[in-house]
C-alpha cells in the first residue's frame, strides 16, 4: 500500500516538474535549439569547413555528439537547480516536505524531471544537428544509456546545488564556474589526442570527458577514452552524488531549520 | 484518544536561540484547540516540528499515538498544514496546486480530483480553479491554502494564522466552515493574533511565552479567572459627573459614556437598578474590551 502511495507521490513530481519546463518552453527548449544551431553554423560549418577531418569525419559531424551532450548537461543539470531552488525560495517545497513522501522518492522524482528536460532537449538538438550534418547511429543503446546517465549525474549535481543555495546568485556559481568550463575542456570541440601530454594527462580528471566520448563512441564508434571507462567513471558519479544528496535531503540542509 | 500528545519539547536553533524549553501539550481527539503566544513566542516553532518542518532538538512528539521519531511518514498522514506564509507557487493553477497536493499523499488521481473539487466547491474556490494562484485575492489564496490542507482529509487539522489579513465577512464564513469541519470529527489546532476568535471557536487553549507553556486549560476555565469585567454605556442625556453612592465603580470618559466595572460577585440586574433609580437612561452597552484579550495581556505580562 505505501509502495502505491509513494509511485504516485514520485508520479507526480515528475508531472508537476514535466508540466513546469513544457509550459515555459521558451525558455528551456527553444533557446538550446537556437544555440546549437548557431554552434553548427560558426563553429561546424564556417570553421569546421577549414579544419578538414578529426577522427575520419567531418568536423561537423565530430563535433555533433558533443554539441549534443553539452546541450543535455546544461539542460538537466539547470531544470533541476532552477527547479528546485525556486520552491525553496517559494517556498512550495513545504507541500512535499509536510507530506508522506520520503526523500528518495522527492530526490528521484526531481531527477527524473531534470532527465526528461535533458532528454527532450538533447533531441532538439539532434534534430537540429540533423538540419547541418547526416548522423549515423553507431550503436543506439550506448547512446541511450550514455545519454540517460549523464542526464542522471547532472540533474542529482543540480539538485545538491539547489539544496546548498540560499539566493538566486548561488545557483549560477557552479554553472558559470565550474561546468561550463568543464564542458568545454571535455572534448565537445576537440579530440584530445591533439593536446599536448600535461594537457591530455589533465584533461583525464575532467567527468564530462568521458561522457562526451562515451557518447560520441555511440554516435560515431569512436572514442579517445575505452567505454568501459567511460561507463565506470559515470556510474561511480552518480552513485557518490546520490548518496550525497538523499543525505543532504535526509539531514534537512538547506530545507530544515 | 489524544490527537497530539507533546514530551518535554525543546528547540535550540543554530544561532543559539532557545525556542521551546520543554514544552508539554495533549490536544484530544475532536478538540478545537487554541495555541497562543506573543510574536516569537514558539507557535510557529511548536507547530513546524509537529508538521516536519522544523527539526526538534529533544523531546517526543506522537500524532495519534505514532511517534514522529519511529513513523513520521505514517503520522503525516494524519496532519493537514495550513501554514502562516503563503506557500504554494505563484504560477501553478489553483487546481493544480490542490490537486498536486493530494498526489504526494498517494491519492490515486480519481479519487484525488473527487476530494479537490470537493474542496474547492466547499472554499468558494471552483470559478477560480482555472486561474494561476497569483491572480487571487488575499482572502482566496488563505481558503486555497485551506483546500490544499485538507485534500487527503486529515484528523488533524493545524491552523497557524488562518485568518490574517482576512476581511470579517470572509473570516466569519471560514469560522463557520471551520465550526463544522470540527463537529465532523476534524481535530483542529490553531493558532491566532485574534483573541476573538480563540474566544469564539475554541473550547481548549494552552497559552505560550518565550518558549514554556504558560497556561493550559479549557476556555471557560480561562475566562472565569477574569475578577471584573468593563461596560461601557453610551447614555440619552449628558452626565455632568459619574454617579456616587453605589457599590458598583463608575467612570465617565465623557459627558454621554459611562464606564462601569463589573466584579464577578456582583449582579448586573443590581447595576439596572441603581441606573433607573438614579433616572440615567441608557440607549446601548457593550464590553469594553475583549475578555480573553485581557487576560492574555495579563497572563504574558505576568511571566516576564
Amino acid at each position: 500500500m505505501r509502495w502505491r502511495c509513494y509511485f504516485i507521490a514520485f508520479r507526480t513530481i515528475v508531472g508537476k516538474e514535466i508540466t513546469r519546463f513544457l509550459r515555459i518552453w521558451l525558455q528551456t527548449i527553444l533557446p538550446p535549439a537556437i544555440t546549437i544551431a548557431l554552434y553548427f553554423v560558426i563553429f561546424g560549418n564556417l570553421i569546421g569547413s577549414r579544419i578538414g577531418e578529426m577522427g575520419g569525419f567531418t568536423y561537423m559531424q565530430y563535433i555533433a555528439p558533443g554539441i549534443i551532450m553539452m546541450a543535455v548537461i546544461t539542460n538537466s543539470y539547470s531544470n533541476v537547480v532552477t527547479s528546485f531552488f525556486g520552491a525553496k525560495f517559494q517556498r512550495h517545497i513545504e507541500e512535499i516536505l509536510v507530506a508522506p513522501v520520503p526523500h528518495v522518492v522527492i530526490l528521484c522524482g526531481y531527477v527524473t524531471g531534470g532527465v526528461a528536460r535533458g532528454l527532450i532537449v538533447g533531441l532538439v538538438a539532434t534534430i537540429v544537428a540533423l538540419c547541418f550534418t547526416d548522423i549515423q547511429v553507431y550503436s543506439y543503446s550506448v547512446t541511450l544509456v550514455v545519454v540517460v546517465l549523464t542526464a542522471t549525474l547532472f540533474a542529482i549535481g543540480g539538485l545538491i546545488n539547489a539544496l546548498f543555495a540560499s539566493k538566486f546568485d548561488d545557483i549560477s556559481i557552479v554553472p558559470t564556474f565550474i561546468l561550463t568550463p568543464l564542458t568545454y575542456l571535455g572534448g565537445v570541440f576537440y579530440s584530445i589526442d591533439l593536446l599536448p601530454d600535461f594537457w591530455r594527462t589533465l584533461s583525464l580528471g575532467n567527468p564530462i570527458l568521458y561522457m562526451v566520448n562515451a557518447f560520441r563512441y555511440g554516435i560515431l564508434g569512436v572514442s579517445d577514452i575505452t567505454l568501459g571507462t567511460a561507463f565506470g567513471v559515470i556510474i561511480f558519479f552518480i552513485v557518490g552524488l546520490f548518496c550525497i544528496g538523499l543525505y543532504l535531503l535526509q539531514r534537512g540542509i538547506g530545507l530544515r531549520t | 484518544m489524544h490527537a497530539l500528545e507533546i514530551r518535554d519539547l525543546t528547540k535550540t536553533y543554530r544561532s543559539g536561540i532557545r525556542a521551546l524549553d520543554g514544552i508539554n501539550l495533549t490536544v484530544d481527539e475532536g478538540e478545537f484547540f487554541a495555541l497562543l503566544g506573543p510574536n516569537g513566542a514558539g507557535k510557529s516553532t511548536t507547530l513546524g516540528i509537529i508538521s516536519s518542518l522544523v527539526n526538534k532538538t529533544s523531546g517526543a512528539v506522537k500524532i495519534f499515538g505514532i511517534d514522529i521519531d519511529r513513523d513520521f511518514a505514517k503520522a503525516k498522514f494524519h496532519i493537514g498544514l495550513v501554514p502562516q506564509e503563503l506557500n504554494f507557487s505563484q504560477f501553478e493553477s489553483v487546481y493544480e496546486i490542490v490537486l498536486n497536493q493530494a498526489g504526494y499523499y498517494g491519492i490515486p488521481r480519481r479519487a484525488a480530483r473527487e476530494n479537490t473539487d470537493r474542496y474547492l466547491n466547499q472554499l468558494g474556490l471552483w470559478d477560480k480553479r482555472e486561474q494561476p494562484s497569483r491572480a487571487l485575492s488575499g482572502g482566496m489564496k488563505r481558503r486555497l491554502m485551506i483546500a490544499r490542507a485538507l485534500v487527503h482529509e486529515p484528523k488533524l487539522l493545524i491552523l497557524d494564522e488562518p485568518t490574517a489579513g482576512v476581511d470579517v465577512a470572509l473570516r466569519r464564513s471560514m469560522w463557520d466552515f471551520l465550526r463544522e469541519l470540527n463537529a465532523a470529527g476534524t481535530t483542529i489546532i490553531l493558532t491566532t493574533h485574534y483573541l476573538e476568535e480563540a474566544e469564539k471557536l475554541c473550547r481548549n487553549i494552552a497559552i505560550i511565552n518565550q518558549g514554556k507553556i504558560i497556561e493550559n486549560t479549557s476556555m471557560k476555565a480561562l475566562l472565569a479567572k477574569l475578577h471584573a469585567e468593563i461596560f461601557v454605556l453610551d447614555l440619552v442625556k449628558p452626565l455632568a459627573k459619574a454617579p456616587m453612592g453605589s457599590a458598583f465603580e463608575f467612570h465617565l470618559t465623557d459627558q454621554t459614556t459611562l464606564e462601569v466595572m463589573v466584579y464577578n460577585d456582583q449582579i448586573v440586574n443590581d447595576l439596572y437598578q441603581f441606573l433607573s433609580a438614579h433616572s440615567i437612561q441608557v440607549s446601548s452597552m457593550r464590553g469594553k474590551a475583549n475578555r480573553l484579550e485581557e487576560l492574555f495581556v495579563n497572563l504574558v505580562q505576568n511571566d516576564a
